[in-house]
């Protein structure tokens, strides 16, 4: 996205909307919504830093001191820094899954015409609109006889199924897209199929392979509902099922508790203010087109 | 396509251009793919609608019933009671985060649109909370709003609005419409920025041509903006109907498994999933059951998504 004005939008395309300036209506009112979205956030951080005693009778203000031993033993007593690991590892190992099969089956949906290929395609689209989690008795039971159950492979397989839909839908677009001379010079020149696809064909559609990674990343990230159903010993815990267990023993010491939200906010806070305009394209790409 | 051309002859050993050569090479890119979406989404959802023709005893499947499972649902206590209940208050959630959320997220795309100073900034804020998690959202708001140390009763009653302070989530009145609030909160951002992107794809010069002729601000976005906006609204629409059918982690997270107070929260999800791996209190846990209630919810949905994507391509038509 080109920079925008020093005043006035950019529509999607960067192209300046007329500038209207400084109006004080609309600046109250973006004002106001943008406090009511910030403050329960801000009350959270600095909640953090408090002890419960201060919560209860300063609930708004700064804190008195900034104590950090509320955080140590949300990381070490609660295990947050097991369910922050098991996060890390289901998420990243779901979304290299997503990629890899995703670009390969959208390399051979989108380049090559076969027997098949449409069905296919129009397979893959029909689950961006089936709800998998109505499936979940099934798929309890698959797990069950798979030996997978309580195990993060159960949650890594599951995420990287249920982001495949997605992820061929917008890599087959690109890879289409692609000018057609492209592999057949490579190909001509005797390069390998594995080749062409991953020197030639996969570094072009290096943004569609950042728009898929975050439209999944934050979903996987965030899930509640498979970890819930699959897992049950406490080591194997992904940080939004852990959180529970984490509430249900500490819920009258509001101190670890704020502690432990803003912990577990914090990573996904910090990654999208740096990644700001990828995460809104990223996370509202099945809603705005182009 | 491109690979429908045989690659030049005179190359021994390239079987590329062959038959058999090409697909087996489509095969080795598609096979990972495809495995895993049979496996792991095909198959469970085609053996969900399966299930509900069955009967069950705890896990274990038994003989096919026919229809007896959706018979007991509608007709039997406490099922039939318990599925209204749920299925109702998925209506209320999505009509009044329609009502509210929406049209507060289409009056602030509406601003905006406008470019006013600090555009990027306010996109960038209204966005946030649709990056936390539902469980830390919850989790955060169950706290905020507790009866007696909670920040929000707190504010009413420094505020002079004591009448006004109460167990806001713990009322059966009010727990269904706090938790809607709640989940706004957290969604808001999302049709905030999908509105905007429809509002700004609108040409500048049907905007220009419009004013030109002399149409007031209001004629102008009533009569030009908003008829552009059908594609924008359709998803929007989609969508919510989606979650609010989808309902699950907030009322799970913060009022528990049963939908409390008195199942006052209970929707279709928790209902489906208490009957699948059974109650904490009760214990009861039906099996038939959950898997009618599977398959209502996917036909639901499902009709619900293909109207909204035919009635979507209509208006694309209309538009070019």
């Amino acid at each position: 996205m080109s920079p925008p004005p020093a005043w006035g939008g950019t529509d999607q395309g960067g192209r300046p909307r007329r500038p209207r300036g400084w109006n004080p209506a609309i600046q109250a009112v973006l004002l106001v919504n943008a406090f009511l979205v910030l403050a329960p956030v801000v009350i959270m951080g600095f909640s953090a830093f408090k002890s419960t005693r201060e919560i209860f009778q300063n609930p708004f203000g700064l804190p008195d001191v900034w104590r950090l031993e509320n955080f140590s033993r949300v990381w070490v007593e609660a295990h947050f820094a097991l369910y922050f690991r098991n996060s890390l590892v289901v998420t990243a190992a779901a979304i290299v899954i997503i990629l890899a099969f995703g670009a390969m089956a959208g390399y051979a949906l989108g380049r090559f015409r076969f027997g098949g290929g449409d069905f296919l395609y129009l397979c893959f689209l029909s689950g961006l609109m089936l709800p998998i989690r109505l499936g979940i008795i099934p798929l309890f039971i698959l797990m069950r006889d798979l030996r997978l159950l309580d195990t993060l492979w159960s949650l890594i397989l599951i995420y990287a199924a249920s982001g495949l839909p997605s992820a061929v839908f917008i890599l087959t677009g690109f890879f289409r897209a692609l000018p057609g001379d492209l592999d057949s010079a490579a190909r001509i020149d005797g390069a390998g199929e594995w080749l062409i696809f991953r020197r030639i064909m996969l570094p072009l559609v290096r943004p569609a392979l950042v728009i898929v990674a975050v439209y999944n990343l934050i979903p996987v990230w965030n899930d509640f509902f498979f970890p819930l159903v699959f897992i049950q010993t406490d080591r194997l815990k992904t940080l939004p099922l852990g959180m529970t267990a984490f509430f249900g023993q500490y819920y009258t010491d509001w101190a670890t508790l704020f502690a432990g939200l803003t912990l577990a906010a914090v990573p996904v806070v910090a990654l999208y203010v740096v990644l700001s305009q990828h995460f809104i394209r990223g996370l509202t790409a099945g809603a705005v087109k182009g | 396509m491109s690979g429908s051309t045989p690659s030049a002859g005179g190359r021994p050993r390239q079987y590329l251009g062959t038959r058999t050569g090409r697909r087996l090479w489509l095969v080795f890119f598609l096979a990972p793919a495809t495995v895993l979406f049979a496996v792991f989404i095909t198959y469970p959802i085609l053996s969900a609608l399966a299930f509900s023709v069955y009967g069950w005893e705890g896990i274990g499947r038994r003989g096919f019933i026919g229809l007896h499972n959706f018979v007991r649902l509608f007709a039997t206590y406490p099922y039939s009671g318990l599925l209204v209940n749920a299925f109702w208050h998925n209506v209320v959630v999505f009509v009044v985060t329609m009502l509210l959320q929406n049209v507060v997220a289409l009056g602030l795309a509406l601003l905006l649109a406008r470019g006013p100073w600090g555009t990027r900034g306010y996109r960038v804020i209204f966005f946030l909370p649709v990056t936390l998690s539902l469980i830390i959202v919850g989790f955060l708001w169950a706290l905020f709003l507790n009866p007696i140390f909670g920040i929000v009763n707190k504010l009413l009653i420094s505020a002079g609005l004591s009448a006004l302070a109460r167990p806001w989530l713990g009322d059966p009145q009010t727990a269904l419409l706090t938790l809607t609030l709640i989940n706004a909160w957290r969604w808001l951002g999302f049709p905030t920025i999908v509105f905007l992107a429809g509002i700004n794809a609108v040409p500048d010069e049907y905007v220009e041509a419009a004013r030109i002729d002399g149409a007031s601000e209001w004629a102008v976005t009533r009569h030009v903006i908003f008829p552009l906006l059908a594609p924008a609204v359709t998803i929007i629409v989609l969508l919510t109907f989606i979650g609010s059918f989808n309902w699950f982690e907030l009322p799970y997270v913060v009022q528990g498994v049963s939908g409390g107070p008195n199942r006052s929260t209970d929707v279709l999800s928790l209902f489906f999933y208490r009957m699948a791996f059974g109650e904490v209190d009760t214990g009861l846990q039906d099996i038939g059951i959950g898997s009618a209630i599977a398959v209502l919810m996917f036909i639901l949905l499902v009709t619900v998504s293909a109207v909204a994507a035919v009635f979507l391509r209509r208006r694309e038509v209309e538009l070019a």
